[in-house]
């Protein structure tokens, strides 16, 4: 029979055979399905999907747009989950970043671009920080639930973004401010905004510095949780609390602090959103993708590098199935059916990598009781 | 440990069905909403990829929709499309590229650029909220016509290959109110109305439930109202809006304030059928009131309650300017035409229409095709009492008020003149907005 134990430990080699095995058996799956439904070639299938993301210039540069915005978020999440402070309010957090940024890009135009950006990155920063150190704080000071916390801010940050919405719509009665700095002939025209590397054009084929920026942040979040005290105090804080207290860590302060980080780089996140990619700020600018993020930070067991390869697979997947929904004449649901069917791989192999599953031999005369 | 992998296997088992029935295309899930279930059988063409009849043109064209099928604004744009492919002798597959679900956000621009990636050389984008994207996205690839539905930007940019559409919908408005005034005057007629259905001032109440107060709206309720004054002079009218033009509750409950409040017609400029629904359960409960709808038949929703809906042919403009692209030819800037060329139109009747009312409205329609009749004549309408004599149809310095092309002369407001979207947003006497 079918017994299943606990793995003491797992292979590294293991546990990435069994992701492997996992995504590959998930993908496999999506075949067959859309195969079932559509009756399409496999193979024509496959290239569909491989083609969206990699077929063309713009799609590649629009699959590591995604990648990296994800990433950057999933990281941003990362010193939080670390300590074991749920954090799921990377939403609001980089909605906060995203409306400092536009701030700055309405009313500080006129300053030089490189000051205006970096003042502009400070300002999200500042913004997501703030919008995380708060649950942070009542964290520390009277234990408040930081899930239920988080959660709720992203409301308080998606109505602000839509008061701010309202009150700067660029037509009236639509509640969208629209694309921010973007009309030409105006002094403002193009301000603020990270543009394209190579030809200068600002015609959004090129994330270049988006990709640049976020793989610095990676690096830098895994140097920090790795190499500083205050990485390291996370991780103790994160294991145990009376731990960390016994070792003279000031718990509540790692709290504030690491939120205050935490909400920082989601804040951000939301700044490239807004500067790099969509000029304008709406209550979607997030667009769930902070929710994404905790999937993906938690897949990656906050190791940032780990981060990006699956949010990689995700935008892979996401962009996959839109390409099959627009070439074989879909609903747009079927994109998000099959994300869910990889997702539900993906965690599904969780299971595997912390249990054993054993085909036990009956053995003769009982003697497994 | 055993019955956590029956469970286990139970969730997976559960998952897979739910997989299961999620993947089939499914026919609409929004409520009353129901796209024709004829509209199904279109996704059987697109099944055999090799065997799609032949096309005598190379030509590709990008569509980019603000949902999918599923939603009746969409839907209408999308069965547009299909027959403009099939006057065209195009293939639905192979000489478009189709965007599903493309929000009003940068987005569509991406969703622009990929079309044009495939080779399209003439892009549409159906939703309002596209069109500052679209003009990004035009401003950056001259060779490529684009086209924003309903659209009010394209000749202000100023760019060769950015282009406007709207149909004059306003006609069928007056048109659907010639329907809604017939029904009140049978009602006084034959003594159906009670006291509680006129106002102070002797009026007789009707509702309409806008979704914003744009001049896309005004132009659409003031068009229904003259149309029902045309016939019924004593009427007076009051607006709610719901901010969004598709919210099915939010329509429902703004037509039960009105209908409690005691309104005999709800007209409806926005997308579900919340509204003729609330009239249709009114009305079954012995509420006289009746329901004039947009955009699709409502007569499923509301089949007692329901006399017509004003609907848009957008297959006449996208013929129109698919065929002008084939042929090399320039598609017009503002493009705005309605029943003439039959881009407007009205629903069939509901059973519960006043006698005569079909030959009337076949009247009324000759008369607008043959330009003999005005929806906003200058003489049918006040504003404060007075008459207007000069009415702005363009806003140019953006602050949202008209200021400029006086399309008020020859005796009649000239709407979708100037530009192909409505401008007419004058608040006239006998229309109360109330929120």
């Amino acid at each position: 029979m079918i017994r299943i134990s606990k793995r003491d430990g797992i292979s590294a080699v293991l546990s990435v055979a069994i992701r492997i095995i996992a995504i590959i058996a998930a993908l496999l799956l999506c075949l067959i399905i859309t195969y079932l439904f559509t009756g399409r070639d496999p193979m024509r299938v496959i290239s569909e999907m491989v083609g969206g993301s990699f077929g063309t210039t713009k799609r590649l540069w629009e699959f590591l747009q995604r990648t990296m915005i994800l990433s950057c978020i999933a990281v941003g999440l990362a010193p939080a989950f670390k300590m074991h402070f749920w954090n799921v309010g990377a939403e609001g957090q980089m909605l906060m970043g995203g409306l400092g940024a536009l701030i700055l890009m309405k009313f500080c135009w006129q300053l030089p671009s490189i000051p205006l950006l970096v003042l502009m990155a400070i300002v999200a920063i500042v913004f997501g920080a703030l919008w995380g150190m708060v649950p942070g704080f009542f964290k520390a000071k009277w234990n408040a639930n930081e899930t239920l916390f988080t959660l709720m801010m992203n409301y308080i940050a998606i109505q602000i973004v839509l008061y701010f919405c309202t009150i700067w719509e660029g037509t009236l009665g639509t509640v969208k401010i629209g694309i921010m700095n973007g009309k030409s002939g105006e002094p403002a025209y193009h301000k603020g905004w990270i543009g394209e590397m190579f030809t200068g054009n600002f015609n959004d084929k090129d994330y270049m510095w988006l990709v640049l920026i976020v793989l610095v942040v990676v690096v830098a979040m895994w140097a920090y949780l790795r190499y500083t005290k205050q990485g390291y105090e996370i991780s103790v804080v994160g294991d145990s609390v009376n731990t960390a207290k016994y070792a003279g860590i000031r718990v509540n302060k790692v709290y504030v602090r690491s939120m205050a980080i935490s909400g920082g780089v989601c804040g951000f996140a939301g700044f490239l959103a807004v500067s790099a990619v969509s000029r304008t700020l709406t209550e979607s600018t997030a667009d769930g993708r902070g929710f994404t993020a905790i999937i993906i930070a938690w897949l990656a067991h906050t190791n940032p590098y780990l981060m990006v390869v699956f949010a990689a697979l995700y935008t892979f997947m996401e962009l996959a199935g839109k390409q099959m929904s627009s070439a074989f004449n879909l609903n747009d649901y079927y994109a998000k059916i099959l994300t869910g069917i990889v997702l539900f791989f993906v965690l599904g192999c969780e299971f595997f990598t912390n249990y054993k599953v054993l085909l036990a031999k009956k053995q003769k005369g009982g003697a497994a009781k | 440990m055993k019955r956590m992998l029956a469970l286990l296997l139970c969730l997976m088992l559960v998952a897979s069905l739910f997989v299961g029935c999620d993947g089939k295309p499914t026919p609409a899930n929004n409520g009353g909403e129901t796209a024709a279930p004829a509209d199904n059988g279109n996704e059987a063409p697109a099944d055999n990829g090799g065997e799609a009849p032949a096309a005598n043109s190379d030509i590709k064209v990008g569509v980019v929709l603000v949902g999918d099928e599923n939603e009746g604004y969409t839907l209408a744009h999308i069965n547009g499309l299909k027959e403009a492919a099939k006057n065209l002798g195009l293939s639905e597959t192979d000489n478009f590229v189709w965007k599903y679900a493309i929000g009003e956000d940068e987005t569509c621009k991406t969703a622009i650029e990929d079309c044009i990636d495939q080779g399209c050389t003439l892009v549409f984008t159906n939703s309002y909220g596209h069109q500052d994207y679209a003009q990004l996205a035009a401003e950056q690839n001259p060779d490529v016509q684009i086209v924003a539905m309903t659209g009010d930007k394209a000749k202000a940019s100023g760019l060769p290959n950015f282009k406007n559409a709207f149909t004059e919908i306003y006609e069928a408005r007056f048109a659907a109110g010639v329907v809604a005034g017939m029904k009140i005057a049978e009602l006084e007629a034959d003594g159906k109305l009670t006291d509680k259905n006129y106002n102070a001032d002797g009026t007789v109440k009707v509702g309409y439930v806008g979704a914003y107060p744009y001049a896309e709206v005004v132009s659409g309720y003031t068009a229904f109202f003259l149309g029902i004054k045309s016939v019924y002079e004593n009427v007076s009218m009051e607006v709610l809006y719901t901010s969004s033009w598709f919210d099915i509750t939010a329509e429902k409950a703004a037509a039960e304030q009105m209908i409690g409040d005691g309104c005999v017609i709800i007209g409806q400029h926005a997308d579900s059928t919340g509204a003729p629904s609330a009239c249709e359960a009114a009305l079954n409960a012995g509420t006289t009131v009746f329901s004039v709808g947009y955009n699709i038949d409502m007569l499923t929703a509301a089949p007692n309650a329901a006399l017509t809906s004003p609907t848009n042919e957008w297959g006449v403009y996208y013929t129109y300017a698919i065929g002008q692209a084939m042929k090399g030819e320039e598609i017009a800037t503002n493009w705005a035409e309605g029943f003439d060329q039959d881009a407007v139109a009205l629903t069939p009747l509901g059973p519960n229409v006043a006698a005569g009312t079909q030959e009337k409205v076949d009247e009324v329609i000759a008369a607008l095709k043959a330009g003999t009749l005005h929806p906003f004549a200058q003489d049918s309408f006040t504003v404060g009492g007075a008459t207007v004599e000069e009415a702005f149809a363009t806003d140019t310095d953006g602050d949202w008020t008209n200021d400029a092309d006086n399309a008020m002369f020859d005796g009649y407001y000239h709407e979708s003149y100037f530009q192909s979207a409505p401008s007419f947003s004058l608040r006239i006497d006998g229309i109360t907005e109330l929120n």
